[in-house]
């Protein structure tokens, strides 16, 4: 069992849904994003995505590409970021953390190598938007095996007769896409991502998350009262971006997960 | 030949979009159902007469194809060396050999149901291909094309808008053809219920580098057949050169001569301020090493941590930091040879043609010429070189004044 399964198995006794935050590595620079980090759980954040800044990120909005030419520019690399959860470990030894981003930096470490470090670094699974199932011989299948979990990401384009081959070879949870778009954009409706996640929900037991378009309190909550769980990302590192302090910005993520729970 | 089957350098990519180890399908979820759809239209429409009878229509009547091969007999003398024919894709409609694979990606797009049209550019020819048979077909299309780009290519942009496409400059990263990439995968991504991605070169995820690859051929096609006419029935040339942004003209000039073991393969990078640890070029594969971009594995200008460099060429249309992933494996099989050329030798080589020739090229193929000015005087005089001369300098006549200390606006 991964810290993501004991998770979800502890949400599930409680009757609580679940609430994941995504900020980006090294954002605006290491130490205060390590702050923000360590601040998350205290916040009621029950699973933390950790971004991992690229150059050249296809599936994000401006909010998140300036949040990664931030970290760049403020030096953040995949050792600092593998530091970063490191560090988290040394004070949480209960919260997952999901590296998410694209797969040239581990691609670039090497798989192996790269495996090895982010499990020893506490790492729990990932989520690298480029690497469809056609590519799972490349990193999922690997980092399965190294024990790590492979969240792969279901969209609205993801059709049924597709559908198994997205959960085959999944694990942890299923990331659903609320929006063909990219982060940021598009308000998430809670009225069409319910059928879609009882759709999914049909055809694996894997807790469901939806991400994409969430910001407020409100929409966490109407979404999470649909699926086992909502993401926020952009509305969080937007706040980052525009200079809040970390506290301002913990404050914030505790009523975006006080949303979340609250159904 | 048996033989020649088994040893075949012209049966990638396989059903995983292979070449090699190059290429593949690294896109997100939303994307995949789509590129699924387009690869199986394409299959279908590849063994559709039809299809073809369309294409070839548009090609003779709408590009004005067969393009000529042209026989430089001054710039042959001047070197004093091999016989130097230019395959002239510069004359066709549009001004650069884009067009022969926009068609072909446009008529899928219509028998795919498609009403919405975007692109990418870095010169502007794409996207001037691009808008241009859109407003043919009265398509809607919009062309991504990094702000910096716009600036330097600005008679392209307003071509563009003259057929009635919106130019959306992108301003992300340095502003060039990656980053409108980026934006166009972006763009996509968000309305891929009826948007069709047309990519300009051999580059993105499977079926582009193969499908974009067969259109371009037409281009190796008519020269196996026009220099036969001209030099001798079975006559292959010597070696065959092409300037590589993705690589798109030069596969097109490379695929039909890969199993020809005869043919000597050159395709020419641009080395921008020189190829060192400056990283001021855009020689994926003289400078990089491989990696996963824009939906394939190919090799790429990065640092040690994989984030993606920059690049650096005059040439819009070269200044891409990545390669089609066909020529990534050309290169590691040894099939092809790649070099580069620096800003400055291009700039000679295009002053060199507009002399000697009365061809004013585009600053893309004055990489590839270039080089032939280096090799040619070194090689015999029955040693038959064709060069492909992919477009036309015109949008590049005000960059190029800027490097000649020329003043415009007289
Ligand atoms: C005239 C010309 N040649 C070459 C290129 C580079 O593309 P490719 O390498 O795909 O032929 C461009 C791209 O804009 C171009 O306009």
């Amino acid at each position: 069992m991964t810290r993501i399964d004991a998770k979800f198995a502890d949400l599930r006794a409680r009757g609580k849904k679940a609430f994941v935050a995504y900020v980006m590595a090294g954002d605006p620079d290491y130490a205060t994003s390590l702050e923000i980090v360590k601040g998350l759980p205290g916040a009621g954040v029950d699973i933390i995505e950790l971004g991992m800044p690229f150059t050249d990120p296809m599936a994000d909005g401006t909010t998140i590409q300036l949040a990664g030419q931030r970290a760049l520019a403020g030096g953040q690399t995949l050792d600092l970021t593998l530091k970063m959860a490191t560090e988290l470990r040394k004070t949480d030894q209960t919260t997952p953390i999901v590296m998410m981003g694209y797969y040239n930096p581990i691609f670039s470490r090497g798989v192996d190598r790269f495996l090895e470090q982010a499990k020893a670094a506490g790492i729990d699974g990932l989520i690298v938007v480029d690497l469809p199932p056609e590519e799972d011989t490349e990193l999922c299948l690997p980092a399965q095996k190294a024990g790590l979990n492979f969240i792969r990401l279901a969209t609205p384009t993801t059709d049924d007769a597709r559908l198994p081959k997205v959960l085959t070879n999944t694990s942890g949870f299923v990331y659903y896409v609320s929006i063909t778009g990219i982060t940021g954009a598009a308000q998430a409706q809670a009225g069409d991502v319910a059928p879609e996640v009882a759709r999914i929900k049909a055809k694996t037991d894997l807790p469901v998350i939806v991400g994409f378009g969430i910001k407020t309190p409100e929409t966490a909550a109407s979404i999470a009262r649909v699926a086992d769980g909502a993401v926020v990302g952009s509305a969080i590192v937007e706040r980052i971006g525009r200079g809040d302090s970390p506290a301002q910005v913990l404050e914030f993520v505790r009523g975006l997960a006080e949303g979340a729970h609250s159904v | 030949m048996p033989d020649d089957l088994i040893n075949s350098f012209m049966t990638g990519p396989d059903e995983n979009g292979r070449f090699g180890q190059f290429g593949g399908r690294f896109v997100s979820e939303t994307l995949m159902p789509l590129i699924l759809s387009l690869e199986a239209e394409y299959e279908k429409a590849k063994t559709d007469p039809t299809f073809w009878a369309e294409m070839e229509d548009l090609w003779k009547h709408y590009v004005g194809r067969p393009s000529p091969l042209y026989y430089a007999d001054r710039m042959t003398k001047h070197f004093g060396g091999a016989k130097i024919y230019l395959k002239r894709d510069e004359l066709n409609h549009t001004g650069a050999h884009k067009i022969n694979n926009v068609l072909g990606q446009i008529i899928l797009a219509r028998r795919m149901g498609k009403t919405r049209i975007i692109a990418e550019t870095g010169a502007g020819q794409h996207g001037v291909a691009t808008a241009t048979v859109c407003a043919k077909f009265g398509l809607k299309c919009i062309v991504y094309m990094g702000a910096h780009d716009v600036e330097r290519q600005a008679p392209n942009v307003f071509r563009m808008r003259l057929l009635g496409a919106e130019v959306i400059p992108v301003t992300s990263g340095r502003g060039t053809l990656k980053d409108a990439m980026n934006d166009a995968l972006r763009d996509w991504v968000t309305n891929v219920r009826d948007t069709f991605y047309c990519i300009g070169t051999v580059a993105g995820p499977h079926p582009y580098p193969a499908m974009v690859r067969d259109f371009q051929s037409i281009i190796g096609k008519e020269v196996r057949w026009q220099l036969a006419e001209q030099e001798g029935e079975g006559r292959l040339p010597d070696t065959i050169i092409a300037a590589i942004g993705g690589g798109s003209n030069a596969m097109g000039l490379f695929f039909p001569f890969l199993d020809d073991p005869s043919v000597n393969i050159i395709g020419v990078e641009a080395g921008g301020k020189g190829v060192d640890d400056r990283m001021e070029h855009c020689a994926s594969l003289t400078g990089g090493r491989p990696g996963v971009l824009h939906g394939n594995r190919t090799y790429l200008l990065q640092d040690n941590d994989g984030q993606i460099l920059e690049g650096f060429s005059i040439s819009a249309g070269l200044d891409y930091p990545g390669i089609g992933p066909e020529h990534s494996w050309l290169h590691d099989v040894g099939r092809a040879q790649y070099v580069s050329i620096t800003d400055v030798e291009a700039l000679e080589a295009f002053q060199l043609s507009c002399k000697l020739e009365g061809i004013i090229p585009a600053l893309e193929p004055s990489h590839a010429l270039a080089h032939v000015m280096k090799i040619a005087p070194t090689l015999p005089a029955d040693h038959i070189i064709v060069m492909n001369m992919c477009g036309r300098g015109d949008k590049d006549i005000f960059t190029v004044a800027k490097h000649l200390g020329f003043d415009m606006k007289i």
